[in-house]
């Protein structure tokens, strides 16, 4: 058997440089990543990267800041399994591989000009942070803006700083919602879908994206149509096993469609009739 | 008739010599029990030419079971260098269901992103065709496939005429690998008219294995998704991934790391995976989109005969009957489609 070195290659990943890291919960740590010479990663709000450790592996994680940021870019990672518990050991000047940014990413040329709901839940608003912070840095180019967001506890409430000034910005509207209360929560309690009535929209105008656990789509959905957006403009960003980022290993296959690929943001018109979706 | 040639039989074995001085050359081989293996030989007597399709098909030398695709040094901190690892061969004896296997690897892997693994090997084997007379056995499904005939995809391709083999030269590799061994001859119009004497007797021979046409296949599976086969294929599947780790256009893989001892140096390594397995598709959360064992097999069903033809507008099925031919539980893939179209009529 020969083996020669290949020039490039789709599983090559350039070496990360974490700039900062903060712990968020006991299981959710944020890392600033910056790549070598300030090289910007180019991302759309909604795409991943996989993050690698030599000799642990790799695991897809959603970019969690805008674009709009240039020189680095930050990961939330929920210690779930083998390599997110690796990098949960790392710090501020250790390296990562890193390969993307992969998917497609929201759809942000239609919606501008058009009004935003946002809905996220629990980790969803990892990914949704991007598109949210997106929006605001350039806020004259969308219309009303509503983000939603929902958690199991207090204590569970990732990016609580940023969520407080979203609250008090007189352009975004922003209720949040906890499964659970506790001593000092005074806000609403209730599922995330509790919220969706309530809302005011005018639903030819909005755009619904919705972001959590599997569970959450399909009652969230259910209650986004009855407002009357039309399917073609809820957008979802799903999760799915993913090992290759490039359509090849088939592990996030929904019917069609490479997850990693074609997605992870897919509008729900597309996939309302694949059973293995949602 | 410059594109054929001939190569006498009494030739045959100084034939297979002559390949193998030059580089390796890979044939089936018997193993006993009628089973078949591609392995290297260096002696026509090795060589079982009557074979029915081997265990692995050849899909094994382009996109081996385990590779490694980058190698590292935690001196140099998180760098990789990706690699490739191949040998140069000629794959000797390959049916024309196996042909259309590769020409499915083909089309996945050179699809934007390409893949560079398989497509640097690609071009260093030289595929030799070999055709069948008759049906390997009970569980091919070749003619409904559209794959008892020749189709390309190979370099050079043998049909055995009794005396000798006429053999269709196909690339330039072809005719200048077997060009070297100076064993074969050029063809005549009767060596042509023989040949399609032959090809005319194969298809009196060879008969849509299930009641339906190539093209309505499709159809089927549009229509197929409630089926009940699958709940019953739920209830007799082992989900052990002996199906999808024989099929020749099944190309899933996983990718894990290999440190070595020393924790410095290692290398990834990407392996063959099944959608068979329970956690091929379970995301962090613990959900997984296909639990049940009839969602996987309707997933791999449906991988051969609708997902591809949307993307590649072919059945990536080459009715080997590799799959039915290894299953413990005994689905058969010919009994599968039947019942599928019985249900649509
Ligand atoms: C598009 C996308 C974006 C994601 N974004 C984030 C994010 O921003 N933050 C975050 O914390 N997590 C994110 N995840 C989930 C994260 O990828 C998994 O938690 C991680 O891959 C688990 O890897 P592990 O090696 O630590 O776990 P393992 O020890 O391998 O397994 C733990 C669990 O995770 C599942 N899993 C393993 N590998 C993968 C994989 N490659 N893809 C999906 N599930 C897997 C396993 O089936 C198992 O249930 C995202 C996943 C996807 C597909
Ligand atoms: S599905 Fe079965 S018959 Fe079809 S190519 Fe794969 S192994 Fe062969
Ligand atoms: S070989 Fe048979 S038992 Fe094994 S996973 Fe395939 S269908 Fe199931
Ligand atoms: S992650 Fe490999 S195909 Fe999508």
């Amino acid at each position: 058997m020969k083996k020669t070195a290949l020039l490039e290659s789709e599983f090559k990943t350039k070496v990360g440089k974490i700039l900062r890291t903060r712990q968020m919960t006991p299981l959710e740590k944020l890392f600033e990543i910056a790549l070598p010479g300030g090289e910007s990663l180019d991302h759309l709000p909604g795409q991943f990267v996989m993050v690698s450790l030599l000799g642990v592996g790799e695991a897809p994680i959603s970019v969690s800041s805008s674009p709009t940021k240039r020189r680095s870019f930050e990961l939330v990672v929920r210690k779930a399994g083998r390599v997110t518990t690796a990098l949960h050991r790392l710090e501020a000047g250790d390296e990562v591989g890193i390969r993307g940014p992969f998917g497609n990413g929201f759809p942000i040329r239609y919606l501008e000009g058009n009004d935003l709901l946002i809905v996220a839940g629990g980790l969803g608003i990892v990914p949704i942070r991007s598109i949210i912070n997106y929006t605001i840095d350039n806020r004259r180019d969308f219309g009303k803006v509503t983000i939603l967001l929902g958690c199991r506890t207090p204590k569970d409430l990732l990016f609580s700083d940023e969520t407080d000034k979203w609250n008090h910005r007189l352009d975004v509207m922003f209720e949040c919602t906890v499964d659970r209360g506790d001593a000092e929560w005074d806000g609403n309690v209730g599922l995330i879908t509790s919220l969706i009535p309530g809302i005011t929209l005018e639903p030819d105008r909005t755009f619904a994206i919705v972001c959590g656990p599997p569970i959450m789509y399909k009652f969230v959905i259910a209650k986004l149509l009855e407002k009357g957006i039309p399917e073609r403009q809820i957008i979802v960003s799903l999760e799915r096993h993913m090992k290759c980022g490039i359509g090849k290993c088939g592990h996030c296959q929904i019917h069609n469609y490479y997850c990693c690929q074609d997605g992870p943001v897919f509008t729900y018109d597309k996939i309302k009739n694949l059973e293995e979706a949602i | 008739m410059k594109q054929y040639a001939i190569l006498q039989k009494s030739h045959f074995a100084d034939f297979i010599s002559a390949l193998a001085v030059e580089q390796s050359v890979m044939a089936p081989v018997a193993k006993g029990y009628d089973n078949y293996a591609f392995e290297p030989v260096t002696r026509a007597s090795q060589i079982a030419l009557k074979h029915i399709p081997t265990i692995l098909p050849p899909k094994k030398y382009f996109m081996p079971p385990s590779e490694t695709i980058l190698e590292y040094s935690r001196r140099e901190g998180e760098a990789v260098h990706p690699v490739v690892e191949y040998e140069k061969m000629i794959l000797f004896g390959v049916h024309t269901c196996d042909l259309m296997g590769v020409q499915c690897l083909n089309m996945a892997l050179s699809e934007h992103p390409e893949d560079i693994n398989y497509l640097s090997r690609k071009n260093k084997i030289a595929i030799i065709g070999l055709e069948c007379e008759d049906y390997c056995d009970e569980y091919a499904s070749c003619h409904l496939m559209a794959n008892d005939l020749p189709n390309g995809g190979y370099d050079a391709f043998f049909t055995d005429l009794g005396d000798y083999f006429i053999i269709h030269l196909n690339t330039q590799m072809g005719d200048d690998v077997l060009g070297r061994t100076k064993l074969i001859e050029p063809s005549t119009e009767s060596h042509w008219d023989e040949l399609m004497k032959f090809r005319e007797k194969k298809r009196s021979v060879f008969k849509n294995e299930v009641p339906v046409t190539h093209q309505k296949i499709k159809e089927v599976f549009d229509n197929a998704w409630k089926s009940p086969v699958w709940s019953d294929i739920a209830k007799r599947c082992l989900a052990c991934s002996n199906c999808t780790n024989v099929c020749p256009t099944c190309y899933c893989f996983d990718v894990v790391d290999e440190p070595d001892l020393d924790l410095i140096t290692g290398r990834r390594r990407r392996k063959w995976d099944s959608c068979q397995s329970a956690s091929f598709a379970r995301v962090a959360g613990g959900e997984s989109f296909r639990e049940d064992r009839g969602a996987k097999q309707r997933h791999r069903y449906y991988r051969k005969f609708k997902y591809p033809v949307e993307r590649f507008f072919r059945y990536f099925c080459t009715g080997c009957g590799r799959c039915s031919r290894t299953c413990m539980a005994k689905i058969n893939l010919k009994e599968t489609l039947t019942s599928l179209v019985k249900e649509l009529n």
